[in-house]
């Protein structure tokens, strides 16, 4: 395998198995995301019936609530101990190491939009799985290009001693785009007439999003990490 | 596996080196050289420099002026060979709590692209005295337990030049001396060892040379007597020329201040 792959393999082997043992970002977001959506479904579900459109906001707003939660706690291991030193002194691209946080990340997001979208489908009527491959879609590029920022951010902050609010205040303004475009394109497939074309649109937005904010962070992360 | 044949040296020369922290000097101008069947110390009050020094010389910290020089390599030119010949034991441990020794060893191996990472782990818990709780979480460890496994994680890639921050932290006797031992095996193998620590007794004769930091910077120690007492005269002798530089440098002041009086009236 190549060297690249193989050292974020590791990192993402790492990540899962301390998070399998202590399941403390899991719980955390799913708590979260799930509260969310409960919360917001007593507002805007009226006898059955859920405001036009807000299914969608809220789907990408417990991403993106609980991501920040995650993504807060993404370098926080790294931190103890001071085992981040660890790894930037191994003879890897450190680059290899952000695609390794990243990927458990995402794989992390990913389970937790699972049960999110099915528990929004379920208390707001929607029928997000009428076009499922479609909004899988969308959902995975958006967590991406959300994820692909906040953990340069993460590592950026992670020597800062206020980082746990500047975190949001420097990720909100920066994937706002990606929030929009998700709800957008969420919105323009679960309407009652799904409006495919737009929603492929704002689908191939996400995509360059990803692809200039993935290459920015891959590049800019060695000299990021540096002292 | 990572090609490790072109980047490797016998000598480490630290030149002209200042490194800043804001405006916080840690690093005053430092200079030194050491050699590969060397041990060195180096010693010095709480925030002298020393742990800043040794992320310098681990290429984590980049040096504000000044250069280091691994033999004919900068770390910049050296890059990830050159880090694959350094080994670190720092004061924090550098370890996951949530795995066990066991895996701790098998990550870092497999980020330094060695092969055989479970033989080349088993060696290395043998050789902490932690085979028999291999598999256990590091979390449950003593502090004495993960300093030793700590040390193996730093040095399972045999590294040329090895550095330790308070290496002695926590470890009973035996584990002192076990490690005292290892230290002498490392110069007899042709390694570069520099040991930062307060744990002058313990040293105190493995010490092929030693180094004084005091404010960042260097100071000589003398020749006669025992480490500790060595230790205590150059550091008394560096705050004897502070305190007399600090009324000199209040006079001045004072006098600069009835000056500027003086011609404002």
């Amino acid at each position: 395998m190549n060297r690249f792959l193989q050292v974020a393999w590791l990192v993402v082997w790492k990540d899962l198995r301390v998070e399998a043992r202590s399941k403390e970002m899991l719980f955390t977001t799913l708590f979260f995301a799930i509260s969310i959506v409960l919360v917001f479904s007593f507002g805007f579900v009226r006898a059955g019936q859920a405001v036009e459109g807000a299914a969608a906001g809220i789907l990408w707003i417990a991403m993106a609530f609980s991501g920040t939660l995650a993504l807060g706690r993404a370098f926080e291991r790294e931190r103890y101990h001071d085992a981040l030193r660890g790894l930037l002194l191994a003879p890897v691209d450190r680059p290899a190491i952000y695609l390794g946080k990243l990927v458990g990340l995402l794989l992390l997001l990913s389970l937790v939009e699972t049960v999110v979208a099915v528990l929004v489908a379920f208390l707001f009527g929607v029928p997000f799985f009428r076009h499922g491959w479609w909004l899988f879609l969308m959902l995975s590029l958006g967590t991406v290009g959300f994820a692909s920022v906040g953990t340069l951010f993460s590592a950026m902050l992670v020597r800062t001693r206020s980082r746990t609010v500047l975190l949001p205040v420097l990720l909100y303004p920066v994937t706002i785009p990606v929030l929009i475009m998700g709800v957008s394109g969420t919105t323009a497939l679960v309407q009652a007439e799904p409006d495919l074309a737009m929603a492929r649109l704002w689908i191939s937005l996400l995509f360059f999003f990803d692809t200039v904010f993935l290459t920015l962070a891959l590049w800019t992360f060695e000299p990021v990490m540096t002292e | 596996m990572v090609s490790l044949g072109d980047v490797d040296f016998e000598r480490v020369t630290v030149s002209d080196v200042s490194r800043f922290y804001g405006r916080r000097r840690a690093l005053s101008r430092v200079n030194f050289e050491c050699a590969s069947g060397e041990i060195v110390g180096l010693l010095g009050p709480n925030g002298a420099g020393k742990s800043t020094l040794l992320s310098v010389l681990a290429t984590l910290a980049e040096p504000s002026t000044g250069r280091v020089r691994y033999g004919a390599w900068s770390a910049r030119a050296g890059g990830a060979k050159l880090r694959a010949k350094i080994g670190f034991l720092a004061h924090d441990l550098q370890l996951y709590p949530e795995l066990s020794a066991r895996e701790n060893l098998e990550f870092f191996a497999g980020l330094y692209g060695l092969d055989r990472c479970e033989a080349r782990a088993d060696a290395a818990l043998a050789s902490a005295g932690l085979e028999f709780r291999a598999d256990e979480v590091v979390e449950g460890f003593s502090r004495g337990m993960r300093q030793r496994l700590a040390l193996e994680r730093a040095m399972i890639h045999a590294p040329r030049l090895m550095l330790f921050d308070e290496p002695f932290t926590g470890l009973d006797e035996a584990s002192c001396t076990a490690l005292v031992d290892r230290l002498r095996h490392l110069r007899g193998d042709g390694r570069i060892v520099i040991v930062a620590t307060h744990d002058l007794d313990v040293v105190d004769g493995v010490l092929d040379r030693e180094i004084l930091l005091t404010g960042g910077k260097l100071q000589v120690l003398r020749q006669s007597g025992t480490l500790r007492e060595r230790y205590r005269a150059a550091v008394a002798k560096r705050r004897g020329n502070e305190q007399r530089v600090k009324p000199l440098q209040r006079n001045a002041q004072d006098q600069d201040s009835e000056d500027e009086n003086g011609a404002s009236r």
